[in-house]
């Protein structure tokens, strides 16, 4: 298991400020000069990296002729009418979209929370007949492409009446099918030093109480990077939802998006941008008070 | 252990294991991972043979299926349209995911040389990741890449006229979508930032002290170590790629335009299950999926014994 956070850096130590001490008197320009062209180098890659996200925000904010005209960053005109009128232009006011969306997040958020933790102690700490098996099997359906087995659950979706539900999109979160989640949590228990349940079990504890009082409280980091990912995954769900939703009241933002496309064409940038950006807010959000949890997550599981 | 490495040792392991272990937690173990079984029955394993089944059959939810045998395989072989998507995907996996890795992998080495102000750039090359799979961000790259779009005014700006509309053009539609693809090499750099860290910096100073230049060092010390995290990354991003959607769906407006050159194979796939809604056909694309993501992942294990390099 790496920590990215925790872990002391052995080459940041070397490369710091304070490595210049050691380094024969001619040679500080040198690396003076180089160090600068590495800033520079990356100055410019992370300018590219992000110009496309920062001229979009910018363009929301100008009239659609400009669009077409102003490739620079400035000067911003702060035009809030494209916001107004993509706010208006579709079937629902744009907050209608953002309402349902964030319903899909929290069943879903809900969803992995508790089933994926409890998959995720019996995996990690239980003793139990085919246990290696459904592990392995666990860890394979982390790779099975979604298209194996979309066609037989819309039939079933369909059949019990709930396509044009969110139903579909939520109940199998209720069910641990997010493997990702469980894997990651198995990984985080593995890490929970086992005398903390036994110290329990000799108090009396089954194995339900270790779960909740032991378990369950010391794995709210891993908790934290579930519900973040969940979030940034299912509010930018597409597929599931372009399968699923097909009346305009029951749209996700994504699909609100995809059907500004339909109807605007490529006429109204300026709206288009403007509700993209609305549509980015909330991740961009989670992403700066989430990082921590997503890049731990990532470096664990490595998922994505 | 990552989730590959984890695999491959519950694989190799399953036979060492002669002495019978005891299972106390048996009652315990089936409540706790009821939701999961559920799950794995109701909404994998079942609906996995139904599709294997509904691959033989013509349905279109309106009457029964109908079993057709073969006709189903019969006619993908024929399907020229398939065909071009498989080609397309082939050439967006092989051409974009080594790309991407390639840019992950370097911006990791130069991030990880101690540079100030790491968790900044970290964050910035880490960002489109995680928007890139957006309706949002697709729709930005529509516009882009489009014949009055950002990417022709600068050109313009360059002294370039008369550049085409890149994703109205089916020559340079489809390396629009891989250019998106790349510029979400964030999250396998995150990875590879967390390998590098692992390696111990004794090996490095050993190195140096023989005088071994940056570039030897790569080479020698930092690639080889690397492996297990590069054969994950590389076994994951080829899954996740051959599964590409939104970006051809949104970009292409939904047609995989234009003359199907973003045609993906799950566009294609989604196109005849769930607009066409001949449900059979679907199902037999999906398993061809599954069959090619399946032998790519095979290959991908079966050469990794010859350039993973495993310290322990």
């Amino acid at each position: 298991m790496t920590d990215l956070q925790s872990r002391p850096n052995p080459a940041a130590a070397t490369g710091g400020a304070g490595a210049d001490a050691g380094v024969p008197v001619h040679h500080r320009p040198k690396r003076l000069v180089r160090r600068t062209v590495r800033h520079v180098v990356m100055i410019i890659a992370s300018i590219v990296m992000i110009y496309p996200l920062l001229w979009m925000v910018v363009s929301s904010l100008r009239p659609n002729d400009e669009i077409f005209r102003n490739p620079s960053l400035f000067p911003i005109s702060f035009d809030f009418s494209n916001y107004a009128r993509g706010w208006e232009s579709l079937a629902q006011p744009f907050s209608h979209y953002l309402i349902n969306s964030t319903l899909l997040v929290l069943g879903c958020v809900i969803g992995n929370l508790v089933a994926c933790s409890l998959t995720a102690y019996a995996f990690a700490r239980l003793k139990f007949w085919g246990r290696n098996v459904a592990f392995a099997i666990m860890l394979l359906t982390l790779m099975l492409p979604i298209h194996v087995v979309i066609v037989p659950q819309y039939i079933i979706f369909s059949q019990t009446g709930w396509v044009n539900t969110m139903l579909p999109l939520i109940l199998p979160k209720f069910l641990a099918t997010d493997a990702f989640f469980v894997f990651l949590m198995v990984q985080f228990i593995r890490g929970i030093p086992k005398e903390l349940d036994e110290a329990a079990r000799i108090d009396g504890c089954g194995h339900f109480r270790i779960f909740f009082q032991v378990i369950l409280p010391l794995m709210l980091p891993a908790l934290a990077t579930t519900t973040i990912f969940t979030f940034m995954w299912m509010w930018n769900d597409f597929f599931g939802s372009l399968i699923y939703l097909t009346t305009p009241e029951n749209f996700t933002v994504p699909l609100a998006l995809k059907s500004f496309l339909d109807t605007q064409g490529s006429s109204d940038w300026g709206a288009m941008f403007a509700m993209s950006v609305v549509s980015l807010v909330p991740l961009f959000l989670v992403f700066l008070f989430g990082q921590r949890f997503l890049i731990k997550g990532f470096a664990t599981t490595g998922i994505k | 252990m990552s989730a590959v490495g984890e695999l491959t040792e519950l694989v190799s392991n399953r036979k060492k294991g002669g002495v019978k272990e005891r299972h106390p937690d048996n009652k315990a173990g089936l409540a706790f991972m009821l939701p999961w079984l559920l799950g794995f029955l109701g909404i994998t394993l079942i609906p996995m043979i139904a599709s294997f089944a509904l691959a033989f059959t013509d349905y279109s939810l309106l009457a029964p299926p109908e079993f057709t045998g073969l006709a189903n395989i019969k006619e993908m072989i024929g399907d020229s349209r398939l065909h071009n998507s498989l080609v397309v995907t082939f050439i967006y996996v092989f051409v974009g995911t080594p790309l991407q890795l390639i840019m992950a992998l370097l911006l990791a080495v130069v991030l990880n040389q101690g540079i100030k102000g790491l968790s900044f750039y970290r964050s910035v090359f880490y960002l489109p990741s995680l928007l890139g799979g957006s309706v949002a961000i697709a729709i930005l790259w529509r516009q882009m890449f489009g014949a009055n779009g950002l990417i022709n005014q600068v050109g313009g700006m360059l002294g370039f006229e008369n550049l085409p509309g890149w994703v109205s053009n089916p020559d340079t539609a489809l390396g629009t979508i891989i250019l998106l693809h790349v510029w979400t090499f964030g999250s396998p750099m995150i990875i590879f930032l967390a390998g590098l860290r692992q390696i111990p910096e004794m090996y490095y100073e050993a190195a140096s002290v023989d005088g071994a230049s940056k570039v030897a060092q790569f080479f020698r010390i930092t690639i080889p170590l690397l492996t297990p995290i590069i054969f994950f990354n590389v076994v994951l991003q080829v899954i996740n790629a051959f599964q590409s959607f939104t970006q051809a769906f949104v970009v292409s407006g939904g047609t995989g335009g234009p003359s199907d050159s973003t045609m993906f194979y799950t566009l294609y796939l989604y196109q005849k299950g769930f607009t066409q809604f001949d449900m059979g056909y679907a199902s037999a694309m999906a398993w061809l999926l599954l069959i090619i993501v399946g032998i790519f992942t095979a290959i991908n294990f079966f050469v990794s014994k010859f350039w993973v390099f495993y310290d322990d």
